[in-house]
């Protein structure tokens, strides 16, 4: 279509020999060279979960190949190197968030368990009747429906904090509803409709101003910033295995262990006790305590992995090159017309949420899927922020660092094919 | 290109441009909700019925163009209809969706409906086309709670 070399953005000034090798990056996950409807793959779908990279897999493999075995029972060699793998990953997550220290880090199934755990654990002990959870506008429904069970359970009440018409949090706002009746924040680094990244150290001091403890949903962040919790001083931070280019079922819990230790077990079993009468059972320390059951070894290997290649490409280059990529996907769908960003906040991760005038995000969906690109498309989890921009859905482009500029060029061809099946 | 050519026939586009019959009815006999919380496809369906047969349906909602035509084109279609009209057409539609039916023997009936033999070819999307129907025999049989594709 002549149209769409019209649209094409200029070229930008070649970036600095130490930036990141895209083409090097995308060799070290396979899954990328596949062509889906006969075109190369184009997955821009990122946020919804990343590809693994080789060297994941060849973790995972090792482990069922090579060292397959319970954890913390046995004391024959193969339990012995499962468990060295298995903490072993969970000092690779520490150092990753550089938590002061490894039994401050509870493996889960991802953020979803880590933030239902704290809500049952943290909950039950901590939250009354009359007390307040204090939540944004822009969560995804496992930041809110945890809350709002507690809440219900307990007869507290969720606030919700509003966000301006850029999908930024009102801070203003959110220091109003802090009260003497907060009991905590629960709020998200990195909002996974709209790509806002949120002012998580003030929210944090502010919280702490008034000794209300901040539990961060860092599902969207992990992958893309660096995390540290000891400068963010948040009480809690949670995130998942397969959004960084893990595997799936895997995710973290961060806590303070002045909290860990205080708060009660989540699920009880195997490997979480020190001793079990029929009368009386003594829990294990932390992290322990909030492992019941086996865990997910090879998961936590493979995530364990993942952390190590996010390191070894280094989060200055990710960060680099995932801005330089938003800001060219952002000029270049702004030239599509009819079409309308959702969430443009200044502070921004490279999510290009958008609506493009009378077609349904669902239609949008379909016919880039046939040129082989991956959007999300729908309500992303997040339908009060749907609701809050007056829309049912919006499609969305994830970006991540294997993504290239030919990709979005991609991206924005298939919208015009879009909108000529349309005929608009 | 060809397959999205027969998803996105120019009768759906404009039914889903234009759609026919899309508003409430005054205090309809029959009324059921429908929702598809995988996309957030909503859809009112309205009917009045008389000697046994659909006298007048509407509809209203926001969906994709695909379940909004096929609200639309379902409205045309069942006007003056039977209930077992209604019942035959509606599975006749779904073996539509869902299965390659070669020859158009069992497809006379169907009438405009056949637009949407390409939905098949896109499974996640049957849902959205088949959205509109199950709603109105909900709205049919008189159930009152929201119907959902999940």
């Amino acid at each position: 279509m002549s149209t769409v070399q019209n649209m094409a953005v200029p070229a930008r000034l070649k970036p600095p020999s130490s930036a990141l090798d895209v083409n090097a990056v995308r060799g070290d996950f396979p899954l990328l060279r596949q062509r889906v409807h006969g075109r190369p793959l184009v997955y821009l779908d990122n946020a919804a979960t990343s590809q693994k990279p080789q060297a994941v897999l060849e973790a995972m493999k090792h482990f069922y190949t090579e060292e397959c075995s319970n954890v913390h029972r046995g004391v024959h060699e193969l339990s012995e190197r499962a468990t060295r793998a298995y903490e072993a990953a969970r000092e690779k997550v520490r150092a990753f968030i550089n938590a002061r220290e490894a039994r401050e880090i509870i493996f889960v199934r991802g953020t979803t368990e880590a933030i239902n755990l704290v809500a049952q654990s943290y909950g039950r002990t901590q939250v009354k009747a009359g007390d307040e959870i204090l939540i944004t506008a822009m969560e995804h429904h496992s930041n809110i429906v945890p809350w709002q069970i507690l809440c219900q359970e307990k007869g507290a009440r969720l606030r919700v904090a509003p966000i301006n018409d850029a999908g930024e949090l009102l801070l203003d706002e959110f220091e109003k509803l802090l009260t003497s009746r907060t009991r905590l924040v629960a709020v998200t680094h990195v909002s996974n409709a709209l790509g806002t990244i949120n002012p998580v150290q003030q929210i944090v001091e502010k919280a702490h101003q008034r000794n209300v403890p901040v539990l961060l949903d860092g599902a969207q962040a992990a992958p893309h910033l660096r995390i540290d919790v000891q400068t963010l001083d948040c009480d809690f931070y949670t995130f998942s295995g397969h959004k960084a280019f893990g595997p799936t079922g895997i995710g973290v819990l961060y806590g303070k262990a002045q909290w860990l230790e205080a708060m009660p077990p989540y699920q009880g079993g195997g490997e979480m006790i020190s001793s079990v009468t029929f009368e009386k059972t003594t829990y294990n320390v932390i992290p322990h305590k909030f492992e019941a059951g086996t865990p997910n070894i090879a998961g936590t290997i493979g995530l364990g992995a993942a952390l190590d290649y996010l390191n070894q490409i280094g989060f200055e280059r990710i960060v680099a090159y995932e801005h330089e990529l938003l800001l060219y996907g952002t000029e270049a769908l702004s030239q599509v017309p009819g079409l309308q960003l959702i969430g443009t906040a200044k502070e921004k991760a490279a999510v290009l949420s958008f609506v493009l005038e009378g077609i349904h995000p669902h239609d949008v969906g379909t016919i880039l899927d046939r040129e082989g690109i991956a959007v999300r498309t729908g309500h992303h989890c997040a339908q009060p922020v749907m609701d809050r921009f007056g829309v049912s859905a919006t499609s969305r482009a994830s970006l991540v660092f294997y993504n290239t500029r030919e990709e979005i060029d991609a991206l924005v061809a298939g919208l015009h094919k879009v909108r000529e099946v349309f005929g608009t | 290109m060809n397959e999205l050519r027969e998803l996105y026939q120019e009768l759906i586009i404009d039914h889903s441009k234009r759609p026919r019959n899309f508003h409430p009815l005054p205090d309809p006999e029959h009324r059921a909700d429908g929702y598809n919380p995988l996309c957030g496809d909503k859809v009112t369906v309205y009917l009045n019925t008389e000697d046994g047969r659909v006298q007048d349906i509407s509809f209203q909602g926001s969906g994709c163009a695909i379940s909004t035509a096929s609200a639309s084109i379902m409205t045309e279609t069942l006007k003056g209809r039977s209930r077992d009209e209604v019942a035959a057409i509606f599975k006749k539609f779904h073996r539509l969706l869902t299965q390659d039916e070669t020859g158009t023997d069992g497809n006379t009936e169907l009438g405009k409906l056949v637009v949407f033999s390409g939905v098949r070819e896109f499974p996640l999307r049957v849902k959205c086309a088949s959205l509109p129907w199950h709603t109105m025999n909900a709205a049919l049989e008189r159930k009152s709670k929201t119907i959902s594709t999940e």
